[in-house]
């Protein structure tokens, strides 16, 4: 095969590509839409205003990182609840266990994936910065 | 009228050094914005952006590197020879620039009742009435790229770190063997115009509506020499002197800071050269439609195929992938220069029917 086909031919992608639409996408400006069921940061759901979680052990029992704190107690009406639930973010690896785990649903992942933050200890969601945002 | 320096009058001197300073400001500022655009365009043909940040679409993209390089620590090896470590990167970036004083970039111009040729080293004589320039101006542009080798070498020798030797051992055994091919191109347009000034040699292209131009006649020649011109200034894909994957960075491995923006410049400045080398031997020089009517056209269609053939630099850069060490040595010594001497066998044949 003569030697000069192909760069003719490699040039020509290359001019072709030239003129097509950049993929990038120009991050801090404009926000990627993640998918659906993209598992991002831990929400744990609120019901008439509470958290739904029963504090039954079945996520950090599940969790693969053992990232998960959680500690019961009794509330006013003798309900069990959670009154420590901590997800530690630099162990966790976003696999979702702990959502397919819980029996009362109390458990859900969001799009959120900034994670970055300042100290080791940031990195420690208590169970205020987990509830879900209404 | 006015002060005389050897029998010309003090205007005519300021319009010379005002073109001087024009041209070289010029070239400047392609140099630096050549670095982006070929981050642009090869970001482009690789359907992503390219700088966005620094300003409308990142436009002060080579300003902030250019700072950038010049806060940086200037760091010489402890091991190098002082003086050919800080002199090299010098011997490279002024042989690039110099180039420039030969080329024609325009007709010739009137400023102020005086008539400017607009070509750095050359004067109108107004009693003749016609333009001297050096009248051996291809030897120069020859000679002068044979000393950014110069550069080169000494900056992998000086620096005493084994990726510097090799880059410039290989940048010198790759620039000499095209530098012959390229020569030997050159001398097939010789051939045709019997010139070495290079105003007569875009003269001689300046009929027939562009179909006088050596690209026509010699397109083999034309092709070979830009692809030689390539290979001598160390573009892609004949880039084995900074072949990252093998040598680092090559013979700019121990530079740091502004030393190692020199080495940069020179590089994009030897491009804009060999692009406007091959525009005035091949492409018809700043001929066009209309020169004759409004001389400041010419500058402008030499400035628009001189970006053209840059453009193919860095189209070139963004499509092949880098040679072989021997596949380079084969192209150079087995095809270009045996199908140069043919071609000039050929040139002169049909010159001689003629």
């Amino acid at each position: 095969m003569n030697p000069i086909t192909p760069i003719i031919n490699g040039m020509k992608i290359t001019l072709k590509h030239m003129f097509m639409k950049p993929v990038t996408l120009q991050y801090p400006d404009e926000r990627p839409k993640v998918a659906e069921r993209f598992r991002g940061l831990h929400a744990l759901k609120v019901s008439h205003s509470k958290a739904k979680c029963v504090a039954c052990y079945l996520c950090p029992t599940v969790c693969p990182a053992k990232c998960i704190t959680v500690e019961a107690g009794e509330d006013a009406n003798h309900d069990k609840y959670a009154t420590v639930y901590e997800i530690d973010m630099l162990r966790c690896i976003f696999c979702g266990y702990c959502v397919e785990a819980c029996p009362v649903d109390a458990l859900k992942m969001t799009g959120e994936f900034e994670l970055a933050n300042y100290s080791r200890q940031d990195f420690i969601y208590s169970k205020e910065r987990l509830l879900e945002k209404q | 009228m006015g002060i005389e320096i050897l029998g010309l009058p003090l205007m005519y001197y300021i319009a010379m050094v005002a073109k001087v300073l024009v041209a070289f400001v010029f070239v400047l500022l392609t140099v630096a914005y050549a670095t982006y655009a070929e981050r642009k365009i090869i970001g482009h043909m690789q359907v992503r952006l390219g700088p966005m940040r620094t300003g409308w679409h990142g436009l002060l993209q080579p300003i902030a590197d250019g700072v950038k390089l010049f806060f940086k620590e200037e760091i010489v090896p402890a091991q190098a020879s002082k003086f050919a470590f800080l002199i090299a990167p010098l011997i490279a970036l002024i042989p690039a620039f110099i180039t420039f004083a030969v080329i024609p970039f325009g007709g010739v111009i009137e400023v102020a009742g005086y008539k400017v040729p607009l070509q750095i080293a050359a004067y109108y004589d107004t009693a003749a009435g016609q333009v001297y320039d050096v009248n051996v101006g291809v030897l120069y542009i020859l000679a002068m790229s044979s000393l950014g080798v110069y550069g080169i070498v000494l900056a992998g020798w000086a620096s005493n770190s084994k990726y510097s030797l090799m880059g410039g051992l290989r940048a010198s055994a790759q620039m000499i063997s095209y530098e012959l091919a390229a020569g030997l191109c050159i001398i097939a347009v010789f051939m045709l115009s019997g010139t070495l000034s290079l105003t007569k040699i875009v003269e001689l292209q300046s009929g027939m509506g562009g179909f006088d131009w050596y690209l026509f006649k010699q397109p083999l020649a034309a092709f070979m020499f830009f692809i030689c011109s390539l290979a001598e200034i160390n573009r892609t894909p004949f880039d084995l002197p900074e072949a990252e994957t093998e040598l680092v960075s090559g013979f700019c491995t121990e530079y740091s800071s502004m030393k190692y923006a020199m080495f940069f410049m020179a590089e994009y400045a030897n491009m804009v050269t060999v692009s406007a080398i091959t525009v005035t031997l091949f492409l018809g020089g700043w001929n066009g439609p209309f020169t004759a009517a409004m001389p400041l056209l010419g500058p402008v269609y030499f400035i628009a195929k001189v970006y053209f053939l840059i453009f193919v630099c860095m189209w070139i850069r963004a499509t092949l992938p880098r040679y072989r060490y021997d596949q380079l040595m084969y192209l150079g010594w087995k095809v270009f220069i045996p199908l140069a001497l043919v071609n000039i066998v050929v040139t002169g044949i049909i010159g001689y029917f003629l």
